[in-house]
Order: C-alpha cells, then structure tokens, then sequence
C-alpha cells in the first residue's frame, strides 16, 4: 500500500466559475460541510463577457486531503476549471489591507516611518489617527500589522488572497 | 398541448410539461399544493404524462429512485414549496448516497416573494445544495426549458445523482418560448468516460503479474448499465480471479458463479473479507472505499496493489491510497479492459491462482452465513432462503429493501444473477427505503413480482404509501420479517452496551394483517415454521398487494460482522465466536 503523506501543506487554488447566485455558496459549503480549511478566499467578477467570477482559496490539508478538494470542487456543474497554483509553479500572491492606527505624540511617529519603511500609504489621516493601505504577500501584512499593534492598532481589513500564474498560459 | 397560445408561446407549466415529455419521463411520483397548481392544471390538460399521487413526499422521492435503479431512466419527482420540498430532502440525500439519478421539481413561492417568510416558503435551493448534484432557480420563464433540460443531463452523465428545480409559482403563469432539447455540449460539466489507454495496459499487467487477484466491484457497475455488467463478467472470467461486491453492487456479477465469493464488509462474507485482506492486487470497478467496506483503515488489505476504476475523481483517494487509479465511465474502460487483456501476450501464473483459490476454499468451508436450523423458530434467514427458492425461477423479480438486520439478510441470502433487480438504501441507511422504492419498480415494471423484504419497524416509516398502492393498484408484496425489535439497534447494544436495549423494543406494534386489509391488501401471516411455505406462495400467487408478516426469532443477529474498528481479519463468525474462543485461530478479535 502507497504510505500516507500526513503533512499539512498550505495550497493556493484558483477556481474559475460561472458569476451565478448561489456558485460562492456552493464553495464555501463544500469546504464546511466536508471539513476543509479555508485560510483565506477572494471572489470576484473577472469576466464580464463571459460572465465568469474567479475565486482564489488559500487552504492547508494533507496531499490527500488537497486532492480531494481539488476532486470536490472539480465536481460542482458551474466549475469551469480548478488549478493548485502551489503545484502549478511560480506565481504571485498579493494581498490588501487597510489598518487603522490610532495615536499621538512618538507613536504616531513611528508609526508613519514603519509604514514608509513598508511602502504603504496613509490614505486618510486625523489629528490622532492614519488609514494605511498596505499591498503585498500575506507574510508582509502579517509583520505589518504586529508592528502596528503597539503602536495604537484599532482596526484591520484585509482583501485575502489574490494569486495568479508567472507567464502566459491564461486559467479558462 | 392545449395551453397553447400564439406562435409556439407556452405558459411556464406547460413548458414544463413539454420539456419533461421531451426528456423521455412518463411517470411523475408527485402531491400537489399552492405552489404548483398550474403544473398540475397542465398535467390535467394532457395524457402523455402519468402522475402518481403518493402520501407524503419522502415516498415520491424514494419510488423515483426505485423507478430509476429498475429501469435504468431518470426518476421524476413534482412536489410543493416549504414543507412539500423539505420532505423530500430525505429522498435527495439518499439518491445523493446511491448516485440515483432523479430530478425533483419544487414549487416555489412567487419571485416577488421571495425571502419575505411568505406562506409555504422554504429556501429550498439553500436547503438542498449540500444533497443534490446540482440545483437551479428558475427565475426567467425563458430559461425553463433549457434548465430543465440541462438538469436531466447532470442527473444522468457522469456519477449520476439528484437535481432540484425551483420553480416560482409566477414563473409558472408567465408566457414564454420552448426550446426542445439540443445536442450541444455543456460548457462545463463534462464528465471524462473514456480511460487513459496506457493506464488500462499498465493495469492488465499488474493484473496478469498477481498471484492473488481480487476484482471488488460497486454500484457503479449498475449505475454504467448492463453492458458493464456483462464486461465484468467476462473480465472476471478471464482473470480467474474471485468477484466480490458491495451491497449497492449485488447483481453486477452472477451470484451463481463459482468466482463469486459473496458480498464484502461489515456483514460481509469470511471468504470475501479475507481474501480482500490477503490479495496482492486489488481492482475495484466502479465501488469508492466506503468505512463499511474498509473496515479498520489502517489495516484494510495491506499488501495489496490497487487498481481503482471510477468515474468521479473525487472518489479516487479519498479514503484508500490507490496505487493505479483510471478515471473515466465503467463500462468504457472495462470494454478498453478486455481487449488488453486478449492483447497482452503475458502469461498468467496460474499455478498461483490456483492456489490463491486453494486459500479461498479454505475459507469458504468456514460456512460463514450458517444458522441454527433446528430452533423450531423461523429464523429470519431461513425465511429469505425460502422466499429466493420459491421465487428464482422467475425472470422478473425485483427486491427492495428497508434498513437493518432484514436488509443485511436479503443482501446474504436472496441471489442475484442480473443487474437492476435489488434497491437498497446503501449510503445513507433510509428507513422507510423499500416500500415506496417498491411502489416506484412496480409502477415501472407492472407485471414484475416486486417484494419489499422489510423489518416490522422500518416499513411503519413510510406505511402510509399502502394508500399509494391501493389507489394505483399495484401488487406489491411486504414481506416483514417481523421480531418486534428495531433488530440492528439491538444486535449492536448486545455487542457494544452490555445487553441494555434501550428504547429498541416496539411494544403496541399494529396488526399488519388488519393493516393489509384496512389498505385494501391482502393480510398473510406465519408464526410457525410449518406456515412458512404456504404464506410465501399465497404471497406470490396473489395479484393484489400483499402484507406478509413473518414473526421470526427475534433474538437473531446478523453474522458475519466485523466490530466498527475491526480490521477484514477480526469477524466476528457466530454467537458460538463469542461463547468458545474470543481469539480464534485467525487472530479474530471480539469487541
């Protein structure tokens, strides 16, 4: 018997599918009722001419239990086409977020210089607070906004993951 | 159609009605309500469409599914909106279990009303997504036809399975065009059926190289059709290798043969489970690794390759690390199969197999389905036993079954040599599976013997559907086995909870015989042994419906069985297992 691989690897998987009502639902019951993980999910519209919404889903499981999801999602009638970005190869994963920071005095300070240091942009400003918008792998974000936490932290959203291949050869 | 108006315009019933005739259905199982009166005023208007007044929707679901499994077509189920559809989510789940293809139609509250809490409204859409195969809202009368269309090819291609429409009931009124069903491909959903024909060589040749084949075959060989049947027997045939099957697969392969080894898993054969135990090559056609079939995981056939052959990727993997898995339609990669095997100038090692065989017979001797037949009781499985005896001669017989000990019993002692002919509740365990699955076989096959081996508990789920049968007289015979206890809820709490029967014993249980007769059926009863053979044959010969009850031995326990946990190599063979040596020979374990 093939031995079974029990480590938990994080995929990335882009899923192409018909802009319906009711296909993110169809998604997002598949993983709850099955069991599955989802660390982070994208959905939008991405072709308005053929009507098509791309959902990106970052999720952590076995290879066994990645497969299944890949089969299982593979398997809903409005699925144009299902492709595990982390086996695929190199590609690009860019994530938003907006975090605002409340403070004065040194705070506010080193706040602004840690959010130069980041590249990200304060998009609304207060006498006491900043909004920062922040782009980049879920990584950057992360150490972004523990740095921001002492500094007056109050509030954080983020987009999720958006993922797409190095290259030509389009997902359709 | 006579709702029809100016150039070729329908209203959303009688489009509806077009489209299901178009599609070949000509049995609907349905119950009317608010919602759905226009499609019923339709169904008024016209004959090509017979309607099927059940009694609660839960038995329209279930005698679609036994329409659909006996005759190889798509069931066809029309009931109302809120309680009408949530009914018949039972029937969905199980036809989702069982991979039946059966497309229901819901009536829904008015698109203007919708998520208003009106009367009657239900999210049925919501409800039944995680248990059919596909659903749609039909919001736009002028996509009626081709939705309907579109569900009767999801429901059959591939992995077959349920699909639901909601149909608003303003839709319904509403004026639009009929397109009858085109051959185009559908944009998405397109189901791989032929094999990898490198992958299909490469399987010949592990097969041909075992020296302890075993090919385990399932529901998809049925759900493939007939011709897949006959090509697995002829693969099995030519391997020489042993054929189990799974209890959605019974009837794929002749029971009568000498390769047969019987049914696999929990209530499995011995020679079965062990030879899945000990083989060397393993190809399963068309079965997905179900945990009543693998038993403990981690100790399911150890040493063996796997070939796996299915149709849907998703079954590849799931529960058993396969070493070979081809995807694609049953019967098409059995054909490609074949034809490699004849192509394929490798010998077998037929020394090998005939050793292999040697094994089996051993096992076979262990004469796992005995039972005392001296009690002076009639036990359950002799019951069976006779029931198959005095009816096998017969072409057209088709059995159903409810759920439990009696459905373990049917599946071990009544033989099947042809597909389509058993309906079971597999996946999902329904009680309340066989009557109206019955109903639906008899309403497909009107001169077939059509019988319903039941438990006494089981069948008082769907009792109600007697009226069904009286109303569309249809001779469909219940054969109860009856012993007073929910039987497999009592066998387990012997085994596993010290003997304590909690809430498994049914006192004030109906007379069935007076039930019979208060539906209109004939009532027969055997408390002796010496009635057996006279009640069976009035059962046969009568050309009504027929409740059998059968007061058995209620303290029989369905053996073999492997304990929940136990790997294929720890059954439990009888109660004298439990009483003489609780480790065997063979390393069985009693839990």
């Amino acid at each position: 018997m093939t031995p079974i691989e029990t480590t938990i690897e994080k995929h990335t998987i882009a899923v192409l599918v018909d802009n319906e009502s009711g296909v993110l639902a169809r998604v997002v019951g598949l993983f709850s009722g099955r069991g599955y993980n989802i660390e982070s999910l994208t959905v939008a519209e991405t072709d308005i001419h053929e009507n098509l919404s791309r959902i990106t889903i970052v999720t952590s499981g076995t290879p066994m239990i990645i497969e299944q999801i890949k089969a299982q999602l593979g398997r809903l009638v409005p699925v144009h086409n299902v492709r595990d970005l982390t086996l695929f190869g190199a590609h690009v994963e860019r994530e938003l977020a907006l975090v605002k920071v409340q403070g004065t005095g040194d705070a506010r300070v080193e706040a602004l210089r840690i959010a130069d240091i980041f590249r990200a942009r304060a998009l609304d400003s207060s006498n006491e607070s900043f909004v920062f918008e922040i782009v980049g792998d879920t990584g950057k974000l992360d150490a972004f906004i523990k740095l921001m936490e002492p500094l007056g932290l109050i509030d954080v959203s983020r987009t999720g993951v958006a993922a797409i291949a190095r290259g030509i050869d389009p997902l359709t | 159609m006579s709702n029809e108006l100016s150039d070729e315009q329908y209203n959303g019933a009688t489009i509806l009605i077009k489209a299901l005739v178009d599609q070949g259905v000509d049995t609907v199982f349905g119950y009317p309500g608010g919602a759905v009166l226009p499609i019923y005023d339709a169904i008024f208007k016209q004959n090509k469409l017979r309607h099927i007044l059940v009694r609660h929707e839960q038995g329209a679901m279930h005698a679609a599914e036994g329409y659909a499994r006996s005759s190889g077509k798509v069931g066809c189920v029309l009931v109302t909106s809120g309680p009408g559809g949530t009914n018949a989510v039972t029937g969905l789940c199980d036809a989702m279990s069982d991979s039946i293809p059966v497309v229901c139609i819901t009536g829904q509250v008015p698109t203007h009303l919708i998520g208003n809490d009106a009367f009657q409204e239900a999210d049925i859409t919501g409800i039944t997504r995680p248990c059919t195969k596909h659903n749609y809202l039909v919001k736009d009368v002028d996509s009626l036809a081709e939705t309907v269309h579109e569900a009767f090819y999801v429901a059959r291609s591939g992995r077959p399975g349920p699909v639901l429409i909601d149909f608003p009931k303003d839709v319904m009124n509403a004026t639009g065009d009929y397109t009858p069903p085109l051959d185009v491909e559908h944009k998405t959903y397109k189901p791989q059926m032929d094999g990898d024909s490198a992958l299909i060589r490469e399987a010949v040749k592990m097969l041909k190289a075992a020296k302890k084949p075993i090919i385990y075959a399932g529901g998809g060989v049925i759900n493939s059709g007939p011709h897949a049947s006959e090509l697995l027997t002829e693969l099995v045939r030519l391997t020489g290798a042993p054929c189990t099957l799974t209890l959605m697969g019974l009837g794929a392969f002749p029971a009568s043969d000498k390769q047969f080894v019987g049914m696999l898993g929990m209530h499995g054969t011995y020679e079965s489970n062990l030879a899945m135990h000990d083989c060397d090559v393993m190809l399963a056609v068309g079965s997905r690794f179900d945990d009543r079939i693998t038993g403990r995981l981690d100790q399911f056939s150890p040493g063996s390759k796997k070939i796996h052959i299915d149709i849907d990727p998703s079954s590849v993997n799931k529960n058993v690390a396969v070493d070979l898995p081809i995807i694609g339609d049953v019967g098409s990669v059995l054909t490609d199969m074949v034809e490699a095997w004849k192509a394929d100038p490798t010998e077998q090692d037929k020394t090998a197999i005939e050793d292999w065989w040697v094994e089996i017979n051993t096992w076979r001797k262990k004469d796992c389905l005995k039972f005392d037949e001296n009690s002076g009781l009639i036990k359950p499985q002799y019951a069976i036993q006779r029931l198959y005896e005095m009816t096998k001669d017969r072409e057209d017989v088709f059995i159903t079954t409810e759920v439990g000990q009696h459905q373990m019993w049917a599946a071990q002692f009544y033989h099947f040599d042809k597909p389509n002919h058993w309906m079971t509740s597999g996946g999902l365990g329904t009680m309340g599976y066989g009557l109206p699955a019955a109903m639906g076989v008899q309403v497909a096959h009107p001169e077939a013997l059509v019988v319903d081996i039941a438990g006494e508990a089981s069948t008082l789920m769907n009792i109600q559907e007697m009226s069904t049968i009286a109303q569309c007289k249809l001779p469909v015979k219940v054969f109860i086995l009856n012993n007073q206890y929910l039987g497999m809820v009592r066998q387990w709490q012997e085994l596993l909870h010290g003997g304590r029967y909690a809430e498994s014993y049914m006192d004030s249980l109906p007379d069935f015989v007076k039930l019979a007769e208060a539906f209109q059926a004939e009532g027969l009863r055997a408390t002796k042994l010496d009635e057996l053979d006279d009640v069976i044959k009035a059962m046969i010969d009568s050309d009504k419906a027929v409740i059998a009850d059968i007061c058995v031995d209620p303290a029989e326990n369905v053996f073999p069985m492997i304990p929940s946990g136990a790997a294929h190599n720890e059954m439990l063979l009888g109660p004298e297992d439990k009483a003489e040596q609780p480790i065997s020979e063979e390393g069985m374990v009693l839990v």
